[in-house]
């Protein structure tokens, strides 16, 4: 369990494994405060990695109709109206009437600790060259157990069916692979894009450079910078999310500018990589399983009636 | 509103029914794969035994529900590519192979009375992984970012541990004369005991984060659980010792219950993870715990929200 989860800011065993092939850790920053909610990275996304529809249905909240992140969303954003004003002056009066739009595109957060990596019982789910997160779908079983070990709710299972002339093995009655595709999806931040050189499709796709890619330290000097600037011309609530390696999961490699508290996005305020609890967890297992074996053994000292 | 238009913040676990199902009959594999060691031993062979079969049974059945749970069941030999100590699924599903490949051997042997000593090996295998069987489904759901599954990492082992050495020894006083189940008997309502008293102590110690344990199906899982244990144990201590019918109907309720005691646990991990309030408020009262003394550098509200 050497590396796992130590608050070094650098994923565990990566990039050493890699040798020569070991790539500049590379992330996105997400500049929500620059968003205009023009969803062109969702659309980007889809198309680029073929992603299939997950619904239309109009929910009623603010512009956003997607909802989540999903196993067939892996951008998405948020809309929030608030009643708050955009600056705050230091000492100002209060605005009566005032109103923001707050739009911020979420996306996969690429963890230095990942816990769905960690639990991954196949290996399916690895570490990239380039210190991103990404399943490898020809070895994913449709375990699930990524799905629920994820902080931030991003991998789903995937439920289409995998081809309608394809119907599902059936044996004693139980529907083997339940037709659907069954195994969980996330974004690979354009693996195959950053193979070739190119940037990953949504970043490319954002008009505003609200989503900006490069090598993680140079996102995170600018994105300093940028809440500097912020913060002196008194925008409200403005903070970065997921920028500081010392946080519960290592700093994330997709990290964000926000106005608000991340809990108003959707995102939870102090994620944590439960894996960092394992070496404790597993100890606790190893008494339980040594009282078992001393709880039958007492159970026999009464003798056989 | 604590969350973006009150949708959770995690993901449901995807895992269906075969998933707690599994969890009882790992557990009373893995128990039965102990108390038929220390039965032999102690020169109870009728108990050694079944309780052998028993768990041979569990075993062969254990797999086949994790099979039929996957997206991708065809693909279910991918669980051994690797071993991961960092993954409880990988870990335990070398422990479940050993388990099961030991006890379906040391029971085929057993039936055949050939190779004395290649059963007795098995027979130690299998006890020896019967009991990390048992428990590490517990290591496997609190390893999850599933509030009342993670918080209550410290109880879960031991409460899947006793559910487990009631299951096997209420299965065991069903095929077992009374004569000879002492022993059953004990484990059963020693287990039934601790169990009960562990999960109110667990609910208590997790304050806010133990609702989801007492609301909804979980609730009523929990209701079932107590009620069939505490009364099945009672049939058990009783007319029990005696009456084979009675320690029949004894052992069978005190199943039934460990099956509803997985249950509720699952169905808890469920609960919690679709209300953001159990994700949101713990983790905000950790930061502003740990922000405290500090002084706060960022402009603007921190509670504003549609």
């Amino acid at each position: 369990m050497a590396g796992l989860a130590e608050p070094t800011g650098t994923p565990a065993a990566w990039p050493d494994t890699y040798g020569d092939d070991a790539k500049e850790r590379v992330g996105f920053f997400t500049d929500t405060s620059v968003c205009i909610g023009c969803k062109a990275c969702e659309v980007a996304c889809k198309e680029w990695n073929l992603v299939p529809e997950d619904g239309l249905v109009w929910t009623g909240e603010s512009y956003d109709n997607t909802s989540e992140l999903g196993a067939n969303t892996w951008r998405h954003v948020a809309f929030i109206e608030q009643n708050e004003p955009l600056h705050v002056e230091p000492g100002g009066e209060e605005q009566v009437d005032a109103l923001r739009w707050l739009m911020s595109s979420d996306v996969c957060k690429h963890c230095t600790h990942a816990a769905c990596l960690d639990v991954c019982p196949t290996g399916s789910l690895f570490r990239t060259e380039y210190g991103t997160v990404v399943v490898q779908q020809d070895i994913c079983n449709g375990c699930g157990y990524c799905v629920p070990a994820c902080p931030f709710g991003v991998l789903d299972k995937r439920h289409i069916p995998r081809h309608s002339a394809d119907p599902p093995a059936e044996i004693l009655g139980l529907q083997l692979g339940k037709k659907e595709d069954g195994r969980v999806w996330k974004c690979t931040l354009c693996y195959d894009r950053l193979k070739g050189g190119h940037e990953p499709a949504c970043a490319k796709a954002c008009p505003t450079d609200s989503i900006q890619f490069g090598p993680l330290d140079e996102l995170r000097e600018r994105a300093d910078k940028r809440l500097e600037k912020l913060q002196a011309e008194n925008w409200n609530g403005a903070r970065l999310y997921g920028r500081d390696p010392d946080d519960g999961v290592g700093g994330f490699g997709a990290f964000f500018l926000l106005l608000d508290e991340p809990e108003v996005y959707g995102l939870p305020p102090d994620p944590v990589v439960t894996t960092r609890d394992l070496p404790e967890m597993w100890a606790t297992a190893a008494v339980a399983a040594g009282a078992i074996v001393l709880g039958v053994v007492a159970g026999f000292l009464g003798g056989s009636r | 509103m604590s969350s973006y238009y009150g949708r959770p913040v995690l993901k449901e676990p995807v895992w269906q029914p075969e998933i707690p199902w599994y969890f009882f009959t790992g557990g009373l594999a893995g128990a039965s794969g102990v108390l038929s060691l220390v039965a032999r031993l102690s020169g109870n062979e009728t108990l050694a035994r079944r309780s052998l079969y028993v768990g041979a049974a569990a075993d062969l059945v254990s797999p086949a529900l994790l099979v039929s749970d996957l997206g991708r069941p065809e693909r279910f030999l991918n669980m051994f590519r690797v071993f991961k100590v960092t993954s409880p699924m990988s870990v335990g599903s070398w422990i479940l192979g050993v388990s099961g490949g030991a006890s379906t051997t040391a029971a085929l042997l057993e039936a055949t009375g050939r190779l004395k000593p290649v059963k007795y090996a098995a027979e130690l295998v299998s006890a020896l992984s019967g009991a990390p069987l048992a428990t590490y489904t517990a290591t496997l759901v609190s390893d999850t970012a599933i509030p009342v599954w993670h918080e209550a990492r410290k109880e879960l082992p031991f409460l899947f541990g006793s559910s487990a050495v009631a299951s096997a020894g209420a299965a065991a006083a069903i095929v077992v004369p009374p004569a000879e189940a002492g022993p059953a008997r004990r484990l059963a309502l020693g287990g039934v005991v601790v169990e009960n008293v562990l999960f109110e102590m667990m609910e208590k110690r997790l304050g806010m984060l133990g609702e989801p344990y007492t609301k909804g199906e979980a609730g009523k899982y929990k209701k079932l659980a107590m009620g069939c244990t505490v009364g099945g144990a009672a049939l058990l201590g009783t007319l029990g010792r005696r009456s084979r019918v009675a320690a029949a109907a004894g052992g069978a309720l005190v199943l039934a219950g460990e099956a509803a005691l997985r249950w509720s646990v699952f169905k808890a991990g469920f609960q919690s993870a679709r209300d953001p309030k159990y994700t949101v408020d713990p983790q905000r009262e950790r930061v502003s715990r740990q922000s405290d003394g500090r002084s706060r550098t960022q402009p603007g509200s921190s509670d504003a929200s549609v």
